[in-house]
């Protein structure tokens, strides 16, 4: 990859050829054009008096949100407690829904690779692509706002991340365990659950703390399209204007999510 | 594992949890927790039955799915998504590196380590669309704030791996840089940036995908992109423009997902 450039007798070093380096400034012009004109287009569609003015709405919500209205505190038991319930009920959907997913989708251990993989691979695609709030937009227009909504939202999203996982942790398994169950005789239900399941536990358990933490963090949220949890006082609070609420809803999730943040550490830890 | 000779005892699996105290109160605590939690779900299950109709009537909106009806407003949407994740990523990642570096233990002294770990911190604590309705508030309606709100996110994310990417480093490397007499410039130019680049190029692909996705959901509260088409299809019970819309968006993170992947094998 190295050159030297013979210039007057001197030889310099140069990290690369030209031919390397022309094609690299080739593609950095090309991304700083593509960067500029995405710009551009955007820029078109901004009011840059509201931008320039920005600082000091900041500044004036900021005043606004201080102090934060600790009263509401017990108001907030119920909610935050929804959230929590979100999230580790739709991890735990996701989880058990994602096992068989993963089992068909695992080159080593799908049924068939040119009719169940695709299908597998299509069910995990489409479940991670679409945003846990795109799923309880739909579903709060199917079953309705409430609890129910986010728990299946955030489960449906979660299938395609946990089986996504699963599938390229069985798919680096040692296969001289799984030979050496078969050796013995055993069934093929034997050999996945003394051969490949002990294998995956480990990784199978971190999976799933790993997602309880995001789901924690996107279950917030869900609220403002109605599917319940802390994010529908939020929403309540931003569009009466109440901001000392608004901040102590704020603080309320950051300190959820760096007590789930610190659990799934811990737990991941104790694990690996 | 040793092998027993007496035919009554019977060999088993090892559990996952060694400790049988730990594993019995993990077991029950798990037990109690979900008994608690399902007794005050309240469910409206005829609300849940009622709508079921409709849910048939959204799947089969899938088939097939109406692209012609909404066909401008998918492709001003889709387009003005794309736009933001493009911006967002490049502005997120150019601010990521100094704070990345600078959250780096190896390389930065205390206190600017202290200082770009609380960026990185608060960065990561919340979820997009809350830090976007705070931005929709300061910027306005539209793209400017769903591209603040992505490059803010973007900053969390990326300057996080970075700080441990560098962290992870051959520190021999740097240091032969260091010792032929480089400038502090050229020593993270030539001892650091190689040992990184690869797996940051990799991971700045898999932000412009992460981006993507979250552009498609800032809409809905005002912050620009497919979003608010696709919230306003919703409101108006027309799931199958709501249906190509999805099925677009599904299309479009494959084609990143598959893109990147060729693309990382190429730069690695």
């Amino acid at each position: 990859m190295m050159s030297v450039v013979v210039k007057g007798g001197l030889k310099i070093w140069q990290r690369r050829d030209r031919n390397a380096q022309l094609a690299i400034w080739v593609s950095w012009l090309a991304a700083t054009a593509l960067f500029v004109y995405c710009f551009q287009l955007i820029s078109e569609k901004t009011i840059w008096a509201f931008v320039w003015d920005a600082p000091a709405q900041a500044g004036d919500l900021a005043a606004r949100m201080v102090p934060p209205d600790w009263g509401l505190i017990r108001h907030l038991a119920r909610p935050i407690w929804d959230t929590i319930n979100i999230a580790t009920l739709g991890t735990v959907i996701a989880v058990i829904l994602a096992v068989p997913v993963a089992y068909c989708a695992a080159r080593n251990t799908t049924p068939s690779v040119t009719l169940v993989r695709p299908v597998a691979l299509f069910i995990i695609v489409a479940s991670r692509s679409i945003n846990s709030l795109i799923w309880a937009l739909m579903l709060v227009t199917i079953v309705g706002p409430g609890v129910f909504a986010g728990i299946i939202a955030i489960g449906l999203r979660s299938i395609g991340f946990c089986a996504k996982l699963l599938y390229e942790a069985i798919e680096e398994i040692d296969e001289g365990q799984v030979e050496a169950v078969r050796a013995t005789g055993a069934t093929g239900a034997q050999v996945s659950v003394y051969g490949i399941v002990p294998q995956v536990l480990p990784a199978f358990a971190g999976i799933s703390v790993f997602r309880w933490d995001i789901n924690i963090r996107e279950s917030t949220v869900l609220g403002l399209v109605g599917a319940g949890g802390i994010g529908l006082e939020l929403n309540a609070a931003i569009t009466q204007l109440h901001w000392t609420q608004v901040s102590l809803m704020l603080l309320v999730i950051i300190g959820t999510v760096i007590v789930s943040e610190w659990v799934s550490a811990k737990v991941r830890h104790a694990i690996i | 594992m040793s092998i027993s000779i007496q035919t009554t005892r019977h060999w088993k699996k090892r559990p996952l949890i060694q400790r049988a105290s730990l594993r019995w109160t993990l077991g029950l605590g798990a037990a109690f927790y979900l008994a608690l939690a399902l007794g005050t779900t309240d469910v409206n299950w005829n609300r849940v039955w009622e709508g079921l109709p409709r849910g048939t009537q959204f799947v089969t909106a899938f088939f097939p799915p109406d692209f012609a009806n909404r066909w401008d407003e998918i492709v001003d949407g889709i387009s003005e998504s794309l736009w933001m994740t493009v911006v967002s990523t490049v502005v997120g990642i150019a601010i990521s590196i100094p704070v990345g570096i600078g959250a780096a233990r190896n390389i930065a002294p205390a206190p600017v380590y202290y200082f770009c770990r609380s960026i990185l911190t608060v960065s990561r604590s919340f979820q997009e669309v809350i830090l976007a309705i705070f931005f929709v508030k300061l910027f306005g309606f539209g793209p400017f704030a769903g591209v603040v709100t992505l490059s803010f996110a973007t900053i969390g994310f990326y300057g996080k791996l970075l700080a441990e990417d560098i962290e992870d480093m051959d520190a021999a490397q740097a240091e032969a840089v260091r010792a032929t007499g480089a400038s502090w410039l050229q020593w993270i130019n030539f001892g650091v940036q190689p040992q990184v680049m690869p797996r940051m190029i990799g991971l700045g692909l898999y932000r412009l995908d992460i981006n993507f996705r979250e552009s498609a959901v800032l809409g809905i509260v005002g912050g620009g992109g497919i979003g608010a088409t696709l919230n306003t299809s919703f409101e108006r019970y027309e799931f199958d423009s709501a249906a190509a819309i999805v099925l677009v968006i599904i299309a479009i993170v494959m084609l990143a997902e598959y893109s990147s992947g060729y693309l990382r094998r190429w730069v690695q």
